[in-house]
């Protein structure tokens, strides 16, 4: 996949990735992940990983403030369907715009300056938007409650068009509704859209530049480039991802809270790239997923569960195994996840893809060798 | 101040300045001008959100010291280093339990039915003086802490971090963030989710009458223990630097950090004593926590709370400037308690929660360099 890139490959790519995309229902059968809410989560934070990868993948900077946007995304989403209407195409275009916007702002200042400094002031304004979301501006965001939608709220556009009917109204892509495979389908669009665009920037010559801010930004300058605007665009650009995955939170499921912006939430994106593969263009959606399948999982085990499944081992030894194994499921799920980072970033710092194209050249190495070791007796002949 | 001040306050305001200007005499203007903000005696008040500010800042300090600590010898970004702070926290809480080892005994006082009564061990033991003990968990626990918080250094930077001397600033902070969710994961699973009060030791429970002190009324007082704190930041913080001034291992350690290079060629084994350093930050965090116990009950995630922010104070006090750490400690603790009085929330709304972050974007727009940062660090 990586070994040439043509165009051809790249529509190749594309379409198998546009396929894997719209059958994951069939093939997430066998693992059990074949439900709507899940497959949602899949596209959404693939989505999301897509989005930050095209910074920190691209051009380096680690940013430690994404979650704000997919905050920022969801909140202007369920204020679109508060104010305007349940259709989701207003909610998913504002929300991508607000964050824009607001990814502008804290990239113009953040962008400043670079590595680590970088790191930390992208981190200091997400905390600072999550305290506020918290405290101040309870009044947009419902404080701790979380925003949700009520049936007294205006929906200017709705009425226009419909009977308010009884209770609170569904979210809907003109008429289709958004639980469900509905919902599950309009995220995937989204992804193999999103997907593409991630694509054509990284082929593109503005992907090219942003790869050579990577490499070294100081030749750049002394080239007499100036990289900010490039690095902004990227900034913004990702942003915007993280904004249309926050809105694709709340039309799946139309509440927001402030816990979405908690660092703890950048944090887990940023490993979902790592555990990809960060740079790639399949790998962040492959950590997303990977990674929302096995909260699912872990998180639903509980000690009953665990006691049957080790139930085949002696009485002692059940109970040590058992607790153990406690530790790393259900509430326990940050620990794995936590030493899964660490695995990673210790053992396996290019993620999956770089573990899978390891394998191969290994693999292939051999192949070579036993080729090369066949073919030594008929040189001795 | 007069530009945040509200339309009635400016006209009150303004009529004050009026008449002190007519009558021109200063000193009455201030006292005036702070009592149309305020109200009631604001030196009392100044006073006290400055000390609140001084042993919050304290715990900054004390964090924000390791930290560059660990990044001036190391060069290594230290993600985790909150989760030490945390295990110190939870060294005291450790040592509590352990003194609290309860035997069921009859309770005697009780003669309607069978009653039982936890009764501490060392109470068993040694009467009165168990009590006292266990009275004085959290002094004792210090006593604990340096030791399994310089084996828990130790052992984290030969283990983990010496493999990451080499490799991208990103690529420490994403490991030791992935520690330092481990460390917390671990601990929580220990201790639960909830925080464990730790009380301090009886006789420093009330507080200290320090308004009579200062001269400035009874009506001023301060819990004893938060003075104490600051006191024990205050002397943790002159020890490191004493240590690093005048000990022959401190002044090569100082030798490594201004140029590692030629420490090195003149036959030092520069790491050794690097990751010595390592297991001291480890400490001095560990210590904070420690402290810090009676002051906030101890929860698993109380080491990210306090990261975030250490790590704001290291930038503003200047990546690698060991007094730049602890005078922004200082600053940012005594800025953030001025700003959660109610008199400036009343005006600014949210400013405490903020406050620390904003000044760190504007220190680093307007002096990247942070307050004392020296050249050529980090500057980009």
């Amino acid at each position: 996949m990586m070994s040439k890139i043509t165009p051809r490959n790249d529509n190749v790519m594309m379409g198998l990735f546009a396929v894997a995309v719209l059958t994951m229902p069939i093939w997430l059968m066998p693992i059990g992940a074949s439900y709507p809410d899940l497959m949602q989560k899949f596209a959404i934070f693939g989505i999301f990983a897509i989005g930050f990868n095209i910074l920190f993948g691209l051009t380096g900077y680690l940013s430690f403030g994404h979650a704000a946007f997919l905050g920022v995304g969801s909140y202007t989403a369920v204020w679109s369907f508060k104010l305007l209407s349940m259709n989701v195409l207003p909610a998913v275009v504002f929300a991508v715009l607000v964050a824009g916007a607001f990814s502008f702002l804290i990239g113009f200042i953040s962008l400043r300056r670079s590595g680590i400094y970088f790191s930390i002031l992208t981190l200091a304004f997400a905390q600072m938007s999550y305290n506020l979301a918290y405290s101040v501006l309870t009044p947009i965001t419902n404080g701790e409650t979380g925003l949700q939608l009520a049936k007294s709220d205006p929906r200017v556009v709705d009425a226009l068009f419909v009977e308010a009917g009884a209770g609170i109204p569904s979210t809907n892509f003109f008429g289709i509704a958004m639980s469900g495979y509905g919902g599950f389908y309009f995220c995937a669009i989204l992804l193999i859209v999103g997907f593409y665009l991630s694509l054509r920037i990284t082929r593109s010559p503005f992907g090219m530049m942003l790869k050579a801010i990577k490499s070294n930004q100081n030749r750049m300058s002394y080239t007499g480039l100036n990289t900010r605007p490039y690095a902004l665009t990227a900034f913004v650009i990702s942003g915007m991802y993280a904004g249309l995955a926050g809105s694709l939170l709340a039309v799946t499921d139309p509440l927001a809270g402030a816990e979405r912006m908690q660092w703890t939430a950048s944090g887990e994106v940023v490993l979902m790239t790592i555990l990809g593969g960060v740079g790639t263009l399949i790998g962040p959606v492959l950590g997303a997923g990977i990674i929302k399948y096995f909260e699912n999982i872990f998180s639903a085990f509980n000690e009953s569960i665990l006691t049957s499944i080790f139930s085949f081992l002696p009485d002692g030894l059940q109970d040590v195994v058992v607790s153990v194994v406690g530790l790393f499921v259900g509430e326990g799920w940050h620990l794995t996840l936590g030493l899964l980072f660490m695995i990673i970033v210790i053992y396996l710092p290019g993620g999956l893809v770089e573990g899978a194209q390891r394998i191969r050249t290994y693999a292939t190495k051999k192949r070579e060798k036993k080729s090369a070791a066949s073919h030594q007796p008929q040189i001795a002949e | 101040m007069t530009v945040f001040a509200g339309s009635v306050k400016t006209d009150r305001l303004w009529g004050l300045i009026l008449s002190d200007v007519l009558t021109g005499s200063l000193g009455v203007f201030a006292a005036d001008l702070t009592n149309a903000f305020f109200g009631w005696s604001v030196m009392d008040t100044l006073a006290l959100q400055l000390l609140n500010g001084l042993d919050k800042g304290g715990a900054y300090a004390l964090i924000a010291l390791g930290l560059t600590l660990i990044f001036g010898t190391l060069g290594v970004v230290n993600f985790a280093h909150g989760a030490l702070f945390m295990l110190g926290a939870f060294c005291a809480v450790s040592v509590q339990k352990l003194l609290t080892i309860s035997v069921k005994v009859k309770d005697e006082s009780i003669t309607f039915f069978e009653a039982y009564k936890e009764v501490p061990y060392l109470e068993t033991w040694f009467g009165e003086t168990g009590t006292v003990i266990i009275d004085y968990s959290v002094p004792i626990s210090i006593l604990l802490a340096i030791p399994v918080m310089l084996v828990i250094g130790l052992a984290m930077e030969r283990g983990l971090i010496q493999r990451f001397y080499k490799r991208t600033h990103a690529e420490q902070i994403l490991v030791t963030f992935g520690l330092a969710i481990v460390i917390q994961e671990l601990v929580k699973a220990n201790f639960g989710a909830n925080p464990i009060p730790t009380p301090a030791p009886e006789i420093v429970a009330g507080s200290a009458s320090i308004g009579d002190w200062l001269g400035l009324g009874s009506a001023v007082v301060y819990p004893w223990w938060r003075l104490i704190y600051l006191a024990f930041a205050a002397v943790v913080i002159l020890g490191v630097f004493s240590f690093l001034q005048f000990t022959t291992f401190g002044m090569v350690v100082r030798a490594g950090m201004q140029d590692r290079e030629t420490v090195g060629l003149l036959g030092i084994d520069i790491q050794r004593r690097f990751s010595v350093v390592f297991g001291l930050a480890a400490v001095v965090a560990g210590l904070a926590g420690v402290m810090y116990t009676p002051i906030l009950p101890p929860d698993y995630h109380m080491g990210m709370d306090f990261l975030v922010l250490s790590f704001v104070v290291v930038v503003v006090g200047g990546m690698g400037s060991l007094g730049g750490a602890v005078a922004a400690g200082f600053l940012l603790g005594i800025l953030q308690s001025f700003a959660s009085m109610n008199e400036v929330k009343s005006i600014l709304p949210g400013i405490d929660q903020i406050i620390i972050y904003l000044v760190a974007v504007v220190i680093l727009l307007v002096r990247p360099r942070g307050l004392l940062g020296r050249k050529g660090v980090m500057e980009n």
